[in-house]
């Protein structure tokens, strides 16, 4: 292995790297908790899907990735948005449906997209991105590009047909498709087990003969060190790789989930080990970073908060007249 | 320079063309390549063009029709060919879901300038799992442009610019259609806007598509041995509908009937009769008249099939009804 294959594949655990890992996560974190605050005030309205407790697997894919790739999420995408570079004022600007908003307000907060980014959405039907990712990928080939587009869905996904034939078409053809399953073990409100003969997801991408590794996804080092590795594999031209990341969410399905379907132990459990709590602890005890460090990152994340609820709040809303705006390049 | 060849020649020149012109175009769907082509559409183009650009895919209408709007947004040309409508419904998904809203759910960032083909219609007693036309759940939706080429000439000029078009296309080619022989000149364009009036006539306005225009060109021929000159309008683009030609050929005739194979209820006919009823109904002398397809899942037996579907004669009846006319030409 050469040193610059090392570099790449290798998170390396500075202090400076630390300190941007556990800023990404808090940044979601608590945008995310602002979110939930502003939908009580019915300034954010429709579907609302946090993703309060998976905040490594978007932090630790995203730093493997490079500016041209592209990357396409489910309706749980404000985190992924986020950490993909998106300006949050946009990202907020769009949850109110603003014209300044990512996608003019079109979108909201299951549809959230940026061109300049490749960020392809913000894609709200189960398993529907997975085919989108096979053809950007399948253009990237014949087209000689060596680009890596990176596809993150849930598990509930995989019972979907679209899953399977994404599946076998990608390694079929070997495609660069970095596939990121985020297991947060229930389906909206069914359980992996009530819904699946085999709950080891990361088998079924293997079953189609696709390179495919589990990994625990509250743990970001965890996470960034094999998103490295499968995306140092996709770049290379060896085709498709699946990366399952075991994860938890804390927060209901959306905001109008009673949580009927698991105890409120269930979670408390979960969250003494969630990704922020345990990296956070961990950088404090290895004295990389100090307790001064983490209040900075407080600091700096409510202000960039407070400026993107008043960028939303300014924003326009879209002129009537523009309705028809956006169907087809010809009106 | 114009030539007789038959529709299926002249759907496959279509992709044998825009594939030599613009490297970025290419054709998958299931057996277009080793195979030919279900209809044998995309016969050599495997010889001339290569695996990569003639590919053969699995049995997963939605993977590979989402692969092609996924390639058609990350800078390719994609033809995405689904063997029948009927099985285009495995794929509505991607279709509906991803294709005909990404732009305006983008904000306009992103566009879907992919072409999907696909067979329709009933007529070689495939029975009801391969002959319906659902045309109309296609020209229902925002975002699509749906095209139904009838003529030769059609067939082949539409494909170009619609793979120019900047936003999902769909392209229905009747399965009754492919033998049919017809004049070509490949250097003629067409636009993917306008109906086409195929018949002049002052006495009636019938109007079709697809497979059935044929039909009504049959029919308005013996209407025109008894007198009646109907004029015959193909619709040629079934979204947007060019409603200024039809809605002008029925201001002239005062009298239309629309002949449509999809089932009646909630038809284009319904569709295009509704808008004739909006926009000049105190013109009309009597009202408009529909011939669909009887609303049972196409079966199996000849006659039974035929009788199914818009027929020569009921054509005629219903136009000699709106004029008014009961009974059989003398």
């Amino acid at each position: 292995m050469t040193a610059g294959k090392t570099e790449a594949t290798h998170p390396r655990l500075t202090r400076a790297h630390c300190q941007h890992l556990l800023q990404q996560m808090i940044r979601i974190r608590r945008f995310e908790e602002k979110c939930a605050e502003l939908y009580t005030q019915e300034k954010i309205r429709g579907f609302l899907h946090l993703y309060i407790g998976e905040e490594a697997i978007a932090v630790g894919v995203m730093d493997a990735l490079e500016a041209d790739d592209a990357v396409l999420a489910t309706y749980r995408e404000h985190g992924h948005a986020l950490a993909r570079g998106l300006p949050m004022n946009k990202v907020m600007a769009e949850m109110y449906g603003k014209r300044d908003g990512s996608s003019g307000g079109r979108g909201g907060s299951m549809h959230i997209f940026d061109a300049e980014k490749r960020f392809v959405g913000g894609n709200a039907i189960v398993g529907g991105g997975l085919p989108l990712a096979v053809g950007l990928a399948l253009a990237d080939r014949m087209q000689g590009r060596e680009r890596v587009t990176t596809c993150f869905f849930g598990e509930g996904a995989a019972a979907e047909g679209e899953f399977h034939e994404s599946m076998n078409l990608a390694t079929l053809w070997k495609l660069p498709v970095l596939f990121v399953c985020e297991n947060n073990f229930y389906a909206m409100g069914t359980r992996l087990d009530l819904s699946e003969s085999e709950t080891d997801i990361h088998a079924k991408a293997a079953s189609y003969r696709m390179p495919s590794e589990a990994v625990d996804g509250m743990n970001i080092v965890e996470v960034e060190a094999a998103a490295r590795r499968a995306v140092a594999t996709v770049r290379a031209g060896d085709g498709p790789y699946f990366l399952e990341c075991r994860t938890y969410r804390f927060r209901a399905h959306s905001m109008f989930d009673p949580q009927l379907y698991r105890s409120k132990d269930e979670v408390k459990e979960r969250e003494k080990k969630g990704p922020i709590v345990r990296f956070q602890g961990w950088v404090l005890d290895a004295g990389i970073l100090h307790q001064a460090d983490i209040d900075a990152i407080e600091a700096d994340v409510a202000q960039e908060i407070d400026a993107a609820v008043a960028f939303a709040e300014a924003s326009e809303w879209e002129a009537i007249e523009t309705l028809l705006d956006h169907v087809g390049a010809v009106p | 320079m114009s030539e007789e060849i038959t529709y299926r020649e002249a759907a496959g020149a279509a992709i044998h063309d825009a594939m030599a012109a613009d490297p970025r175009v290419f054709i998958m769907g299931e057996d277009v390549g080793h195979y030919g082509g279900t209809y044998a559409v995309t016969k050599g183009l495997l010889e001339t063009f290569g695996p990569e650009r003639v590919r053969d895919t699995p049995l997963s209408e939605s993977g590979f029709t989402g692969a092609g709007i996924g390639a058609a947004m990350g800078g390719m040309r994609p033809i995405v060919e689904i063997m029948t409508v009927n099985f285009s419904l495995l794929a509505l998904d991607q279709i509906v879901n991803n294709a005909a809203t990404l732009r305006h759910m983008s904000g306009g960032q992103f566009n879907v300038p992919v072409v999907i083909r696909m067979a329709t219609g009933a007529g070689r007693q495939l029975a009801a799992q391969h002959s319906h036309s659902l045309e109309n759940w296609y020209a229902h939706v925002p975002g699509l442009r749906v095209l139904a080429p009838a003529t030769v000439q059609d067939v082949y000029s539409m494909l170009a610019p619609a793979l120019e078009d900047p936003d999902p296309v769909i392209l229905f080619e009747h399965v009754m259609l492919y033998n049919r022989k017809g004049t070509l000149d490949r250097s003629a364009a067409v636009d993917l806007r306008s109906a086409a009036i195929r018949r002049e006539g002052r006495d009636i306005t019938l109007i079709s598509y697809g497979g059935s225009l044929w039909k009504t060109l049959e029919a308005a021929a013996l209407l025109a041995e008894d007198g009646i000159e109907a004029e015959v309008v193909d619709l040629r683009v079934l979204r947007p509908l060019d409603a200024d030609t039809f809605l002008s050929s029925v201001r002239k005739t005062r009298r239309a009937v629309i002949v449509d194979e999809g089932w009646r209820t909630g038809s284009l006919a319904a569709e295009i009769s509704a808008q004739i009823m909006e926009e000049v109904f105190w013109e009309l002398d009597a009202p408009v008249g529909r011939v669909c397809s009887a609303e049972v899942p196409i079966p199996y037996p000849r006659h039974l099939e035929e009788a199914a579907l818009p027929q020569v004669p009921a054509i005629i009846a219903a136009a000699r009804a709106a004029l008014g006319k009961q009974g059989e030409p003398a």
